[in-house]
């Protein structure tokens, strides 16, 4: 009780004054979801620049990245906030899947090793979100224990969140599939890659760091 | 040989989280599935998750989990009977899964069953569901 009650003042003065500050707006999700590549989309729109290299082999990103004084309008209003991507969170590594992409063993490993720090990192990240984006492939089985740990945890830490359904450009993809697997959260469908949809994207930013 | 081992809610209820967690990963690493009687708090999945990445190497890949609770899309008096069990005798509802993922392929939920798919190597595709 008595801790509830210490973590529920620690967590209002922290928010209290981290509101003064750029807010940090957290992209994440399982590996491959499209975090980087809507980071990249997020920065070229209103930065003229991109955040992180994008690939298709699973844990490109296997290092927090963060875009600091990202500056974003829509109809009238600005909205500031510093772009944390980070590495996708998965259960399993297997150094053998990257040499399946055409990597030697070592270079494989040595992946395999970073990838494995990249998701502790993600983790220990989530105490420091203000707001969270979550990015899922449309395309994918929503019903993972990734995807509901992940919701579960910014839950109890009372992190606003916007669950994303990327590549909604996929023939494969099913957003009500997503919709009916995440029927509490308003899920929203992109295509990151192409620019799909990205203006209701935007204005449900503004929502969630309200 | 598939050893699956059921661990009931008891045997964890008195352990703090590192050590449930610490014990958990044990047993996988053994190669065995565990069945769970109820379900980790997502911050005990969360730290199920760090400390299976911190144990990787090129003999331990990781762990595949799903979980199912028992209170999910239920009428409003279910929920409330379920929070009133809960309350008085912990969450021992729902149960979870967690397998090596060597041996574990993939756990799918479906989404209010669970299919768990184990690598065969002697079948033609290398999945087997059980």
């Amino acid at each position: 009780m008595i801790k509830k009650f210490t973590r529920f003042f620690q967590n209002f003065f922290t928010r209290f004054f981290q509101k003064r500050k750029d807010l940090k707006l957290g992209l994440y999700g399982p590996p491959n979801g499209g975090k980087t590549t809507l980071a990249n989309r997020i920065c070229t729109d209103w930065l003229g620049q991109e955040m992180g290299a994008v690939s298709n082999i699973a844990h490109e990103t296997r290092e927090v990245q963060v875009k600091e004084h990202v500056e974003i309008q829509s109809k009238g209003k600005t909205l500031k906030f510093n772009l944390v991507d980070t590495p996708g969170i998965a259960t399993k590594i297997d150094y053998e899947d990257f040499m399946k992409s055409g990597m030697q063993e070592d270079e494989a490993k040595e992946r395999a090793k970073e990838a494995t720090r990249g998701v502790v990192d993600s983790i220990k990240w989530l105490d420091d979100m203000d707001s969270v984006i979550i990015v899922l492939d449309a395309t994918k089985d929503p019903y993972t224990q990734v995807n509901i740990t992940i919701i579960g945890n910014l839950e109890a830490r009372k992190i606003p969140v916007l669950i994303v359904a990327n590549k909604i450009d996929l023939k494969k993809s099913d957003m009500k599939r997503l919709e009916a697997a995440f029927p509490q959260y308003k899920v929203l469908g992109i295509s990151a890659k192409f620019g799909k949809n990205m203006d209701d994207f935007y204005e449900e930013l503004f929502k969630l760091v309200k | 040989m598939l050893t699956i081992q059921f661990i009931p809610y008891q045997e964890l209820a008195t352990l703090d989280s590192a050590k449930k967690i610490a014990k958990l990963l044990k047993i996988v690493k053994e190669q065995k599935i565990v069945m769970l009687e109820g379900k980790l708090k997502s911050s005990e999945e969360a730290e199920l998750i760090k400390k299976t990445m911190e144990e990787i190497d090129h003999k331990f890949m990781g762990i595949e989990i799903s979980s199912i609770a028992a209170t999910e899309q239920k009428a409003f008096k279910e929920k409330i009977r379920s929070m009133l069990t809960t309350l008085l005798l912990g969450n021992r509802q729902g149960f979870t899964i967690i397998g090596p993922a060597n041996l574990v392929k993939e756990i799918k939920r479906d989404p209010d069953k669970i299919h768990l798919f184990i690598h065969d190597e002697k079948s033609k595709k290398g999945i087997k569901k059980l």
